[in-house]
């Protein structure tokens, strides 16, 4: 249970990164570590206490495994995931290029 | 059963295409014009095939791998996906016409025209998905194509709107993905119909409360609904114009208000208090959209805000939840689809003779770009519900379903939006096309024969639009908001389907 816990801390901690920071390469990093907490949210879902890869071999009654198909969904989010920081941190490129500075506060042309 | 082998060709033809693209890229000349007009003619014939052939059977379902659903995934096009799939084909065929000559204001077209293809596959993905982490991964493709075309002018303006847009779209998706990660969690499968089953099973505990929170701010974020809408006006209009027209005209349909009715309406089951904020967050929409719209002096900032409102209505009637007020919402997405991409076509084409989008710098058009004028003021009218132009009649639907439903308070509040609605377009008409001609626009050039081909194409679906209410076209919108009306009766309807 604790470590659901830890997660949702974990989660909150980007979330808190990504609201109150004005560097947008540290708004970048709190995106990450919001996608990371719900990663880990998903290995958790699958894991049992003592429980071993399933695969199914002859000579072998696997009693206790653990849940395959949140991690297959990982490997997926995590692809995912590294396209959207790989579109971030390109525009963060292109930004300062432009602007000069990563402080979002100073980057503000588009008002109403 | 071989009907059911056109669905993955959704997802083939414009994976295959920007894939093709990619490779070729410019040779032989205009090798990726052909390619993406050929693709997205050929997706709005087979999008008009499946509604053909849902007149027989009532849902058409293609197993991935031949793997049966809960096990496997699988493809489903029902009544609603199926009038989803006509709208964003034929409005994506038609923008992708006008861009032909467009997107030679800017360089390496063949790259847009491959994130445009990969942005197309994710959208049909998400209509036709029947598995609820597919429909997330699709949702994803849509999105991270949309973020960089949003970006693909790369000018100041433009870079700050996409990334305003990742961050906002991706904690969205992350929400969504949260979302999924607790219903997997609660239930042990991902099949839409089969995690229906599996939650009427169960008592309705705090968890499913805490997932409709998750799911209503994630598909709210892709929907720009008016708490979570901050990031619309800036994306939509900083995108170059036929990416706008997209982006609002099926972009937000699909990725928040298809995937939002169906995940509440099909999958948890809609309940009064969700009924509740949706209606609330639709007036919210309505009321902010259209007040933020008429002091704008930016044409396509208008239209951005203005999709704010439209949008509004719809979820509105999707939250009366009456069947007719669905029918009226779906009507409604429909002509908001066809109306706004044409006015935010009308708007590119401005750009692109005059170079400019300050509507205070405009005037007297009328003269000088009569079609685009023409086909504008059609938009407009049917926009602020003009009869007999299929504006009206989607909101004449929804205003007497409101009544019906004894919502009267509301309804009055919807026609008053819809008078604002008018006085703002009514502005940009005056600023635009009426008045004398400004001394520095004496000289402007016309513009090309395809854009205007494709924006009299979207001036005339508006114009007889209504007539999907006559009986012989009556079923195409019946089918589709039977779905949504039908609530949990999806998962019966998909494993009977399946037999």
């Amino acid at each position: 249970m604790s470590l659901y816990f830890l997660c949702l801390i974990l989660f909150c901690v980007g979330l808190y990164c990504v609201l109150r920071k004005r560097n947008i390469i540290k708004i970048i990093i709190g995106l990450v570590i919001i996608e990371y907490a719900v990663n880990l949210f998903f290995i958790l879902i699958g894991y049992r206490t003592h429980g071993r890869a399933p695969i199914l071999s002859e000579d072998q009654v696997i009693q206790n495994m653990v849940d395959p198909l949140p991690q297959a969904m990982v490997l997926t989010t995590i692809v995912i995931g590294l396209a959207v920081t790989v579109v971030l941190v390109s525009l963060a490129i292109r930004i300062y290029e432009k602007y000069g500075t990563f402080d979002i506060t100073k980057i503000k042309r588009l008002k109403g | 059963m071989k009907t059911a082998n056109i669905i993955p060709f959704f997802v083939i033809i414009p994976l295959a295409s920007a894939f093709l693209i990619t490779v070729f890229k410019n040779r032989p000349k205009n090798f990726s014009d052909f390619v993406v007009i050929l693709a997205t003619f050929s997706l709005l014939l087979l999008s008009l095939n499946s509604l053909q052939l849902l007149n027989s059977s009532k849902m058409i379902i293609y197993k991935i791998g031949g793997w049966l659903p809960p096990l496997g995934i699988c493809l489903v096009v029902d009544g609603l996906a199926g009038f989803m799939l006509v709208t964003v084909n034929l409005t994506v065929f038609l923008v992708m016409v006008y861009a032909i000559r467009y997107m030679q204001l800017y360089t390496d077209k063949w790259k847009f025209h491959s994130l445009f293809m990969l942005m197309l596959a994710g959208m049909n993905g998400i209509i036709i998905s029947g598995d609820l982490f597919n429909l997330y991964v699709f949702l994803e493709v849509a999105s991270i194509c949309a973020y960089a075309l949003v970006a693909f002018g790369t000018e100041p303006e433009d870079l700050e709107a996409a990334f305003k847009y990742t961050i906002m779209g991706s904690l969205a998706s992350l929400f969504i993905l949260l979302g999924i990660g607790l219903i997997y969690c609660y239930v042990s499968t991902l099949n839409m119909a089969d995690i229906s089953f599996a939650l009427s099973a169960k008592p309705n505990g705090a968890l499913i409360g805490f997932v409709s929170v998750l799911f209503l701010a994630g598909f709210g974020l892709k929907a720009a609904l008016v708490p979570f809408h901050a990031w619309l006006p800036d994306a939509h209009s900083s995108a170059p114009t036929p990416v706008s027209a997209v982006l609002s005209g099926v972009l937000i349909k699909t990725l928040g208000i298809y995937a939002l009715s169906r995940v509440f309406f099909n999958i948890l089951g809609i309940s009064g208090n969700i009924l509740l904020v949706l209606i609330v967050l639709g007036m919210l929409s309505m009321v902010a959209g259209a007040f933020l719209a008429i002091v704008q002096t930016d044409v396509k900032r208008m239209f951005a805000y203005s999709s704010i409102s439209q949008i509004g209505y719809i979820i509105f009637a999707f939250g009366i939840g009456t069947p007719l007020a669905i029918l009226g919402g779906l009507f409604h997405l429909f002509n908001h689809a066809i109306f706004k991409s044409l006015l935010f076509l009308n708007a590119g084409a401005i750009e692109y003779s005059t170079g400019r989008r300050d509507l205070r710098k405009l005037g007297g058009l009328g003269s000088k770009l009569p079609v685009t004028g023409a086909t504008s003021l059609l938009g407009s009218m049917s926009i602020s519900g003009i009869p007999p132009l299929s504006g009206f009649w989607s909101k004449l639907i929804i205003i007497i379903a409101s009544v019906q439903a004894g919502y009267i308070g509301f309804a009055f509040i919807a026609v008053l939006v819809s008078i604002v609605t008018l006085a703002y377009y009514l502005k940009f008409q005056t600023f635009a096309f009426l008045g004398k001609v400004d001394e520095t626009l004496t000289k402007i050039k016309e513009i090309p024969m395809t854009m205007k081909l494709s924006m009299v194409i979207l001036a005339g679906i508006c114009v007889v639009a209504g007539l999907m209410l006559v009986p012989l076209f009556r079923p195409i919108l019946k089918s589709a908001a039977d779905v949504l009306s039908s609530g949990t009766g999806y998962r019966y309807a998909v494993f009977e389907a399946l037999k």
